[in-house]
């Protein structure tokens, strides 16, 4: 066989053999280039396209997961409207993220000008605020909650030596979101700080000195160097601190679950409980493509309105 | 946290709060090493990210270098699929992946909590970043010397992306090691529970237990620490190279 097979070429007139020669190996490059990138492809986007396109097709169908599904047209998405836990979650999720976004922005670029000092130990602060963002909501939901314990937490203790009267903290539905915030401020601040702080460092340094000579302070090299310089990153940052707060889920499932007297319960802790716990697979899969729809058309408004500033970031 | 995981129950529920242990009480870790599956639990983890951490490396790097560098037919629709799906929040995709698996036979199972974790396209994007920059000359050379594609890209290019690696590793440990929706919607027999969702379900059902609570947090998150501490500088560097520079 291998003697036939190789000299079938050779019996070929060479101008048959040009052209085919160069479609062979076009055809082994695109062989190659699928053999690296085929196998990483196919689980993305098989995990994540496809699933999404079934998605869409459970959210117009009445379905508990083991009983035929049955179509219902566009029926889910009409009921969301009329639906006042629906309401309810988009509204806390709505206030978590604009207390936690800003928030987050403005703390994670004090402290990263802060850490950008030469100071001692400056090594040992770092750590200390990343930290926070190594660890598992798990982790850090459980940790919060004994801060926040109404009866012996360490946070009601700072309340007593300031002289202020003991809170219910995650206890108290008028509260319980609020501090929700405060951890995931906690949690999270780290990241934004190391964004800020890598981008401080790609600061041209001749930049900043250029302005001192000129006689310019502190103050004003930060408002007219520093901040204008940073505005990439803050757009960065406010899309991904958007999707951060939206689908804020781990957080919230190991701190209040949606309690007290669904105070706390988003969007995604709203979709969680209807597909997992309650079994409406189908009006889940329809608030779940909302949400998707939502987040989809805030992250394209931020890149056109950076991008029509002038700013690249995308 | 670490602290508190020494303390007895006693010195723990006392008001005003006390911050340091009168000594080392470990009696939160040895209960809950004797009462819980906490060490099944850790080994679960280790596995989950372990699988997670080398087919990311082998995975991403490999499609990588094929996104940046070869060209074949296809190449820009199935780059543009990947960035795509970045936008789909997970919420949507858990009911379609969970009937998936439940299809497949690996629902309840570890296979469930890492398959999903094999690949992903900020990994992707990552290396293809990574390896735009680099400069083309020695791989040229590396191709005058008669290496193949392969034989390229192992013994040339990935040596130099060392650096993406790690952050890469980084990156793929931290996630996958504090997932806790996806194993909690994914596995229910708590032998097979990786530490988030044993941790969360402890919650539940111990909650005065703050010493055997605070010594699991410990057990959990020490690892990870000591993970960031190892790599944060090549962390932070990379930090800049993935948000700034993308």
């Amino acid at each position: 066989m291998a003697i036939t097979f190789a000299a079938t070429p050779r019996t070929r007139p060479d101008v048959a053999a040009r052209p085919r020669g160069r479609l062979g190996r076009s055809a082994r490059r695109n062989v190659t280039g699928w053999a690296f990138a085929g196998p990483a492809t196919l689980i993305v986007v098989g995990l994540s396209l496809f699933p999404a396109v079934w998605a869409f097709f459970i959210s117009r169908t009445k379905w508990n997961g083991i009983a035929p599904a049955v179509d219902v047209g566009w029926r889910n998405y009409q009921r969301i409207v009329q639906d006042p836990d629906a309401i309810a979650a988009a509204r806390h999720t709505l206030v978590l993220t604009l207390l936690f976004v800003p928030a987050s922005i403005l703390l994670g670029m004090l402290i990263a000008v802060a850490l950008n000092q030469r100071i001692r130990l400056i090594g040992f602060y770092r750590t200390c605020i990343f930290v926070p963002y190594v660890a598992s909501a798990a982790a850090t939901g459980i940790l919060a909650s004994f801060v926040f314990n109404p009866q012996f937490g360490a946070a009601n203790e700072a309340l007593r030596r300031l002289g202020l009267p003991a809170q219910q903290f995650l206890e108290s539905p008028g509260q319980a979101l609020l501090v929700v915030c405060v951890i995931a401020l906690w949690g999270e601040v780290g990241f934004t700080a190391v964004v800020y702080l890598a981008a401080l460092q790609d600061i041209p340094p001749d930049l900043v000195e250029a302005a001192t000579v000129d006689g310019a302070g502190r103050w004003r090299v930060f408002r007219h160097i520093i901040l204008p310089e940073l505005r990439p990153v803050t757009v960065f940052v406010a899309i991904w601190q958007t999707i951060t707060a939206m689908q804020l889920f781990d957080l919230i499932y190991t701190t209040t679950r949606g309690g007290p007297m669904n105070s706390t319960q988003t969007v995604v802790y709203y979709i969680y409980e209807l597909a997992f716990q309650t079994q409406r697979l189908g009006y889940g899969a329809a608030v779940a493509y909302l949400l998707f729809a939502v987040t989809m058309l805030l992250t394209v408004g931020v890149i056109w309105y950076s991008r029509r500033r002038g700013s690249e970031v995308f | 946290m670490v602290l508190t995981s020494f303390m007895t129950a006693s010195e723990i529920n006392r008001f005003p709060p006390k911050f340091l242990p009168s000594g080392l009480h470990v009696d939160g870790y040895v209960t809950l090493l004797a009462e819980s599956h906490i060490v099944r639990w850790f080994a679960n983890t280790v596995l989950v990210s372990a699988i997670a951490v080398t087919a990311h490396l082998i995975l991403c790097s490999l499609a990588g270098y094929g996104f940046a560098r070869l060209k074949f037919a296809g190449r820009g629709v199935a780059f543009l699929a990947i960035i795509a799906t970045v936008m789909i929040p997970i919420q949507l995709l858990m009911i379609p992946t969970y009937l998936m698996f439940a299809r497949a036979g690996i629902v309840d199972t570890l296979a469930a909590a890492f398959v999903p974790w094999l690949a992903s396209a900020f990994g992707i994007f990552l290396m293809r970043q990574f390896f735009l920059g680099l400069p083309v000359e020695l791989e040229e050379a590396a191709r005058l010397d008669g290496c193949g594609t392969l034989r390229t890209f192992v013994s040339v290019v990935l040596p130099l992306a060392r650096p993406a690696l790690a952050t890469l590793a980084v990156f793929t440990l931290l996630s996958s090691w504090n997932d806790l929706l996806w194993p909690l919607v994914a596995i229910s027999d708590d032998s097979r529970f990786t530490l988030q969702v044993g941790l969360a379900s402890f919650q539940g059902t111990r909650r005065t237990e703050w010493s055997q609570l605070m010594a699991g947090n410990v057990i959990a998150t020490m690892p990870l620490i000591v993970a960031f501490l190892v790599a944060q500088k090549r962390f932070i560097a990379t930090m800049t190279f993935t948000g700034l520079k993308g």
